[in-house]
């Protein structure tokens, strides 16, 4: 097995830092997106609701086409990028948004459905009680619903580590640069090179696997005490 | 005290539900007694701010909560209404003081400032309910939650107390006991109170004023006292009046 001048830890840590930064953004947006639309019904809230998801049952290369139109440098948000010298394309905070997009939905779905579980009687009672809606949130709701949030969070979190198609269309694969695991699997494979191929699926397999059970663990623990 | 008329449609596939009621209680002690389904709960939501009539008007002595004709509807947190709920609603996730601090707190409930404590310990005190402070609410007995419910209502400063059936939660046993305790609580707080049950001998205790509801409509009775002597029972009394609606 030839494995010499070997870099695993570059496309772990890039994938490490890619998704966790994903996580964390897509966290805050989804948790007040599914506060903003949780308990509405109607037709404006039933299509943001729509769009919230969307993501989740596109192909990613899509929502890569889709951020290339829409951050690409002749794109239209891509223009005020390049006026504030922000490159997104082709390079490794790309893949951060890539990878936001992609988890958003995951965590948009079950912080929502968190949040409608909550009983609805003590969200009103703390209205009686004088308390706006965002302390509501912030008191009530959301230490009620973390469970459900957490857990969102986490497989967004495993989801993001494993991102490819619309972080290829839209980071591109740069050994060192923008090159995940995911990617470098991909690349390995492609060379012939099956032994790094294997390693780099066992590796990935490992720390998705690691991170769920300690997700279940701290649930599990959380939830006795 | 309390003057409103409510009128709000609800269109269901199957059921079509119609609220319209108008009344005015003088007294102090009120309550809402009817079948379920008739539109009780609706009415406290409408005077909490918790549910939006469609029309109509609610006042408490010279303030106007809701007016649809002069578009005023205050939030439900300038309303100074203490709402009791059926199941009590406690917050399951923070202490008895928690619970009892909480319209005085921030965001973070688990931090309850020194002079918010003294508050919320005095009124634990005033119910008798001092020793719980550190309890969960999963932890407490039936009647000890209906008395922390009432001092977290009341420790918000209510200018009106709502209670939508407190004793449904509990079983019949403890209700006589707890029954009279409320009433003697309600009388020392000084703040008028509305009661909700389908229980006659709850009527007995609480009612000073009756509306009687069946259907979306109600019935004002404004002496129930005087009504009542005429009768051997409350369930006699209250079948003659609905007879008679």
């Amino acid at each position: 097995m030839n494995l010499s001048g070997l870099d695993l830890a570059t496309p772990l840590w890039l994938s490490l830092r890619v998704a966790g930064l994903a996580t964390i953004t897509a966290s805050v947006a989804a948790l007040l997106a599914a506060w903003g639309l949780a308990r509405r019904s109607g037709p404006l809230p039933a299509l943001l609701d729509a769009l919230c998801s969307l993501p989740l049952v596109l192909p990613p290369t899509v929502l890569g086409y889709y951020l290339i139109v829409l951050l690409g440098r002749r794109g239209v948000l891509g223009h005020w990028l390049d006026c504030l010298d922000i490159t997104l394309i082709f390079s490794w905070q790309g893949a951060v948004v890539a990878a936001t997009v992609v988890v958003f939905p995951l965590i948009y779905k079950s912080a929502r459905a968190a949040l409608e579980q909550v009983d609805r009687h003590l969200e009103d009672a703390a209205r009686t009680l004088g308390a706006s809606e965002w302390r509501i949130f912030c008191s009530i709701s959301l230490p009620l619903a973390w469970k459900g949030i957490f857990a969102g969070v986490m497989l967004a979190f495993a989801r993001g580590m494993g991102e490819f198609g619309a972080t290829l269309m839209i980071a591109g694969n740069i050994p060192g640069k923008t090159q995940t695991l995911a990617l470098a699997i991909y690349d390995a494979f492609q060379a012939g090179n099956d032994e790094l191929a294997a390693l780099l699926a066992l590796l990935t397999s490992t720390v998705c696997a690691g991170l769920l059970l300690t997700a279940e663990l701290l649930l599990k623990r959380k939830g006795r005490s | 005290m309390l003057a409103l008329r409510l009128v709000k449609e609800f269109y269901h596939p199957h059921t079509h539900f119609r609220l319209d009621v108008e009344y005015r209680f003088q007294k102090d002690n009120a309550v809402l007694f009817g079948p379920s389904g008739s539109g009780k709960t609706l009415t406290m939501q409408c005077i909490a701010g918790l549910a939006m009539p469609d029309f109509g008007y609610v006042r408490i002595d010279d303030q106007t909560l809701f007016d649809s004709k002069a578009h005023i509807a205050l939030p439900v947190q300038q309303r100074r209404i203490g709402y009791m709920f059926q199941d009590y609603a406690l917050f399951p996730h923070m202490t008895v003081m928690q619970n009892v601090a909480y319209a005085h707190t921030g965001c973070l409930p688990s931090f309850v400032g020194r002079q918010e404590k003294e508050r919320a310990k005095a009124m634990l005190e005033r119910f008798g309910i001092g020793h719980l402070a550190r309890h969960l609410p999963e932890q407490l007995s039936g009647g000890q939650r209906q008395r922390v419910a009432l001092a977290r209502a009341c420790n918000a400063d209510p200018q009106l107390l709502l209670l939508d059936e407190p004793f449904s939660a509990l079983d019949p046993l403890l209700r006589q006991r707890l029954r009279h305790e409320l009433q003697e609580l309600l009388l020392q707080l000084a703040v008028p109170a509305i009661v909700i049950t389908h229980d006659p001998a709850d009527v007995d205790v609480f009612a000073q004023e009756l509306a009687l509801y069946a259907d979306g409509r109600a019935h004002l009775v404004p002496n129930y006292a005087q009504v009542r002597s005429q009768f051997a029972t409350a369930d006699d009394c209250l079948r003659y009046l609905q007879q008679a609606m």
